[in-house]
C-alpha cells in the first residue's frame, strides 16, 4: 500500500505484515502494564481445569481420556472470555474507529488481532499442558512436537473464527452472550480434532498415526477459515 | 414462481398424501419391522436440511459481496428452513432409535452431525434477532461460517464415531424401498419450496412496511 | 399474485392439505398386521425392551406434520402483524 501525496513523492509503505505487527505492539504494549488480561485469563484456565475434575475424577483417578477433554474445554472457555475482554478494551477506549479509518489494509487489522490472541492462548497452554499432565498423570509429553503441532493448529482455528466473531460482535448489544452462542458450534470440529488428537498421543503407546491425521485435518480447518477472514473482515466491519 | 405458486401448493398435497400409502406398500424391513417406516420420513427432513443450509450458506455469500435485501431475506428464510427441516430429523431419529437401539440417544454420527448444525443454525436466528443494528450482516457471516463448517463437522464426527463403531441405522436401500423413499425426497423439497415461498413473501412484506416506516420519517 | 394475503384462503389450503393425508395416513396404520408391537430380536444389538413399534411411529408422522403447520401458522402471525402495521400507518398518513 504504496501512497502518493500531492506533490508526487512517495511514502514509503508500511505493508501488510508492517500493519499486522503494529496492531500486535500495541496490544502487547498496553498488555505489558497491567497484565490484566494475561493474569486473570490465566487464572480461570487453572480454575475450569479444578471445576472439571470434580466432574471427572473418581476414587483419585481421571477418568480415561478425561485430561484431554479437560485441556481443550479449558483452552476453549478462556479463549472465548479473552476474546472478549481483547475487544472490550478496543470499544471501552473508543479505538475502533481509530482503527479502522486508519490508511491500512483491514485485513491486516485482523491479522494482528489474531496473533495478539494466539500469543495470549499459547502462554495459557503453557501453562494448562503441565499442570493437566500432573494432576491427571497423563502423559502428554510422550511426543512432545506433536502435541506442540496438535496446539499450535487447534489454537490458531480457534483464534481465528473467534476473533473474526469478536469483532463483528463488538457493536452488538449482546455481545457477551452472543460470542460463546455463535464460537461454540462452528468450532466443535477443531474441538474434537484437538480431544481426540491428545487422547491419540496419550494412549500407550502414542498412535502416531491417528494424531498426524487430525493434525491434518485442522492445519486444513485453519487454512480456510482464516481464509475465510481475511476476506469477510472488510465487508463485515463497514457499516 | 409466483404463478406457479398455487400448482407448487396441489403438488406437494398430493404427493404428501400419496406417500403415507406408498410408504405401507414398501416391504418391511427385516429386524426392524414397523418402526423402520420412520425412515421415510426422517431421512428426506436431511435432504431438505441440507439444501436449506446451502441455500442459505450461498444467499449470505451474495449479501456480503453484493449486499442485495433479496440475498438477506432468501439466507434469513432459509435459516429458518433449515432449523426446521434439522428438527423435524433430530425428533424422529430418536423416536426410531429408542426401538431400534434401545436407548434415545447413542451420539450416532449422523445425529451428531445435525445437531450441531442445528445448532449453528439456531444461532444465526438468535444473531438475526438479539444482534442489534447491523445483524443482517453479522447472520451472513454466521451463515456463510456455517455452510464453510458442514465439511469439517462431517469428517470430524464421522471419524470419531466410526473409531468406537456402532451399527448405523440406515441400510442399503432395496429397489422396492427406493421408490417410497425418493417420493418422499422429492415431496420434501416440494415442501421447502412451498414455505421458503411463504416466508419469502413474509420477507417482502416486513421489508415494505420498514420502507414506509422511514418515509414517514 | 399468490394470494396468501387473505387469512381465509391460508386457512382453506391448511385444510385441504389436511383432509387429503388423513385418510392415507389411516390406511397406513390400518395396515400394520397384529403381533408386530413385538421386537423382533433378529440382530447382533442387545435385546431392547418389549417396546411397541406403532405409537413410536405415529409420534415421528404426527410431530412432522405439527412442525410444519406450526411454522405456516407462525408466518401467518407475522404476515397478520405487518399487514396491521401497514394499514395502521396508512390511517395515519390519511389523517394527517
Amino acid at each position: 500500500m504504496t501512497g502518493r501525496r500531492a506533490d508526487g513523492c512517495r511514502r514509503p509503505s508500511v505493508g501488510f505484515a508492517g500493519v499486522a505487527l503494529l496492531v500486535l505492539r500495541k496490544d502487547l504494549a498496553i498488555e505489558a502494564r497491567t497484565r490484566e488480561i494475561l493474569f486473570t485469563t490465566l487464572f480461570f484456565a487453572v480454575a475450569c481445569v479444578l471445576v472439571f475434575s470434580f466432574a471427572f475424577v473418581r476414587e483419585g483417578r481421571a477418568l480415561e481420556d478425561a485430561a484431554a477433554g479437560i485441556l481443550w474445554i479449558a483452552i476453549a472457555f478462556s479463549g472465548t472470555l479473552a476474546l472478549g475482554r481483547t475487544f472490550e478494551r478496543e470499544r471501552y477506549g473508543d479505538t475502533v474507529k481509530a482503527l479502522l479509518l486508519a490508511p491500512a489494509p483491514r485485513a491486516a487489522i485482523y491479522v494482528g488481532k489474531l496473533l495478539g490472541i494466539v500469543l495470549l492462548l499459547a502462554v495459557a497452554e503453557a501453562l494448562l499442558v503441565p499442570l493437566v499432565s500432573l494432576l491427571f498423570s497423563a502423559p502428554l509429553f510422550a511426543r512432545p512436537a506433536a502435541l506442540v503441532a496438535l496446539l499450535a493448529s487447534g489454537t490458531i482455528g480457534f483464534s481465528a473464527v473467534g476473533t473474526l466473531f469478536a469483532a463483528m460482535l463488538l457493536r452488538a448489544r449482546t455481545r457477551d452472550v452472543l460470542l460463546p452462542i455463535l464460537l461454540y458450534p462452528i468450532t466443535v470440529p477443531v474441538l474434537i480434532a484437538g480431544v481426540r488428537g491428545t487422547s491419540a498421543l496419550t494412549a500407550s503407546p502414542p498412535d502416531m498415526p491417528t494424531a498426524t491425521m487430525w493434525v491434518m485435518l485442522l492445519v486444513f480447518f485453519d487454512v480456510v477459515f482464516v481464509t475465510l477472514a481475511l476476506w469477510t473482515f472488510e465487508p463485515v466491519m463497514t457499516e | 414462481m409466483r404463478k406457479a405458486f398455487p400448482l407448487l401448493v396441489a403438488a406437494t398435497g398430493a404427493m404428501f398424501a400419496a406417500a403415507p400409502a406408498l410408504i405401507a406398500r414398501a416391504p418391511y424391513e427385516s429386524t426392524m419391522g414397523l418402526v423402520q417406516k420412520i425412515f421415510y420420513f426422517h431421512v428426506p427432513s436431511w435432504f431438505a436440511m441440507f439444501v436449506a443450509i446451502g441455500v442459505c450458506g450461498a444467499a449470505s455469500l451474495a449479501y456480503l459481496v453484493r449486499g442485495r435485501p433479496e440475498a438477506d431475506r432468501l439466507a434469513a428464510s432459509s435459516a429458518e428452513l433449515a432449523v426446521l427441516f434439522g428438527l423435524m430429523g433430530l425428533v424422529t431419529g430418536p423416536l426410531w432409535g429408542r426401538k431400534a437401539w434401545g436407548v434415545w440417544w447413542q451420539w450416532d454420527a449422523k445425529l451428531t452431525i445435525a445437531f450441531l448444525l442445528e445448532m449453528t443454525f439456531i444461532a444465526y436466528l438468535l444473531v438475526r434477532k438479539y444482534g442489534g443494528p447491523g445483524s443482517d450482516r453479522l447472520a451472513a457471516v454466521v451463515g456463510l461460517f456455517g455452510l464453510a463448517v458442514t465439511p469439517f463437522v462431517y469428517e470430524a464426527v464421522n471419524i470419531w464415531r466410526t473409531i468406537h463403531p456402532k451399527t448405523s441405522v440406515v441400510p442399503t436401500l432395496p429397489a422396492a424401498m427406493g421408490v417410497p423413499f425418493w417420493f418422499c425426497v422429492a415431496a420434501y423439497l416440494l415442501l421447502y419450496l412451498v414455505l421458503l415461498t411463504l416466508r419469502l413473501e413474509l420477507g417482502r412484506r416486513e421489508a415494505a412496511l420498514d420502507a414506509l416506516y422511514l418515509e414517514e420519517g | 399474485m399468490p394470494c396468501i394475503s387473505r387469512k381465509a384462503d391460508v386457512v382453506k389450503r391448511l385444510l385441504a392439505l389436511a383432509s387429503l393425508v388423513v385418510p392415507g395416513a389411516s390406511r397406513l396404520l390400518a395396515q400394520a398386521p397384529a403381533g408386530q408391537s413385538e421386537f423382533v430380536p433378529a440382530n447382533t444389538l442387545p435385546p431392547a425392551d418389549q417396546l411397541p413399534a406403532a405409537p413410536l411411529l405415529v409420534a415421528a408422522y404426527a410431530f412432522v406434520w405439527l412442525a410444519v403447520l406450526f411454522y405456516v401458522w407462525t408466518i401467518w402471525r407475522r404476515l397478520n402483524k405487518v399487514e396491521g402495521e401497514m394499514r395502521a400507518l396508512e390511517h395515519r398518513s390519511k389523517a394527517s
